[in-house]
């Protein structure tokens, strides 16, 4: 069954390397693409939106519907992996470290939750006692990357960047939390409640702005239209428009992220798990 | 003396992808999966192809290798075959 898995593995290559033999070559000006689009993007793409970043004008501009579905998926990732591994089942015993002390108390009775804080700290088997190194280094650290995160997404009309890679940072700041701690830290900061509201308000905020746009006399997505509504030069609206959209992709990738995390590494309990 | 950069860094990725896939342990294949997108990272930005650089580093190299190393957490770390 191997051997058979290597002889398709090997014909697949294969083919595959026959068929790239018909691409044109790397940055050939003859290329299909080369011909007629790039060559309008490059020329009108500053012209028209006023975006510096050509890669961001034809991502959240000129096929800002793609990217509309792109950040659709993320959610839907999310909500898969809330789906198949939430468990919500109640614990049935329960872990506490008595903090002045380090004694570890095993609480069988379900019902009865010791209150944490300054006294009582939870715990679960796979505790290990969070390294002070890390949790100083990391606490210094989160705020330099969320800032940075946050620049990634405001400079995406600019610079290499946008609302999804700023997402992706966030979010990892914030799973970079739940290491350095744990889980229950992250948890009790941001609520789970919350994460899904943001993940949904994120693809609420893109497809918002390209209806408002439909209902200012436009086509879904054309950020022209929005002029009236914001004041300050008219003709900088669809870089306005296109920050408006990345902010949105980065609510929405922010809070996937996390509960994609939250959810694989304490499989679907939230109490478990760094 | 000019070097060929793009296909040094294409080797360590071909290399990073056999490695990936012979690997009995799943948290080393976790870091050389990380390592692969750390490359192709790189062949990306040589390439000029500076937000898609971008995307590979902070998803590839960094939040799905986290996801990965969860992931192996929760499960088993060898494989079976």
């Amino acid at each position: 069954m191997r051997f058979l898995g290597l002889i398709i593995v090997c014909l697949t290559g294969a083919l595959l390397l026959y068929g790239t033999g018909e691409f044109p070559d790397w940055g050939d000006p003859d290329s299909p693409a080369s011909i007629h689009l790039s060559n309008y993007y490059i020329e009108k793409a500053l012209e028209e939106t006023q975006v510096p970043n050509l890669v961001t004008a034809v991502l959240a501009d000129y096929r800002g519907f793609d990217t509309m579905f792109e950040t659709a998926v993320v959610f839907c990732a999310g909500l898969a992996c809330f789906l198949l591994l939430r468990d919500f089942k109640e614990k049935k015993e329960r872990f506490y470290r008595h903090t002045p002390t380090g004694v570890i108390l095993h609480v069988k009775n379900s019902k009865k939750i010791l209150k944490t804080g300054k006294e009582f700290e939870h715990m679960d088997k796979d505790w290990v006692p969070a390294d002070l190194i890390i949790k100083t280094v990391c606490r210094i650290l989160i705020p330099f990357i969320q800032i940075y995160a946050l620049y990634v997404v405001a400079h995406g009309d600019f610079s290499p960047g946008g609302g999804f890679q700023g997402g992706v940072i966030f979010g990892s700041s914030l799973i970079l939390l739940a290491i350095s701690y744990d889980l229950k830290t992250l948890i009790q900061r941001v609520k789970e409640k919350v994460l899904g509201i943001f993940a949904a308000l994120g693809v609420l905020i893109y497809v918002g702005i390209g209806a408002i746009c439909m209902f200012m006399g436009g086509n879904f997505l054309d950020y022209a239209k929005l002029a009236p509504l914001i004041p300050g030069d008219p003709h900088h609206i669809r870089a306005l428009g296109m920050l408006g959209v990345e902010i949105g992709v980065g609510i929405a990738v922010t809070a996937a992220m996390v509960i994609i995390y939250i959810n694989i590494v304490s499989a679907g309990r939230h109490d478990e798990g760094r | 003396m000019h070097w060929p950069i793009d296909l040094i860094v294409l080797t360590f990725v071909i290399f990073c992808a056999i490695g990936a896939i012979s690997v009995k342990d799943l948290l080393g294949t976790t870091i050389l999966f990380g390592a692969y997108s750390f490359m192709m990272c790189l062949l990306w930005a040589v390439m000029g192809a500076v937000d898609v650089a971008f995307t590979e580093a902070s998803v590839g190299a960094g939040v799905s290798t986290v996801f990965f190393v969860a992931a192996v957490f929760r499960t088993s770390r060898r494989t079976k075959d």
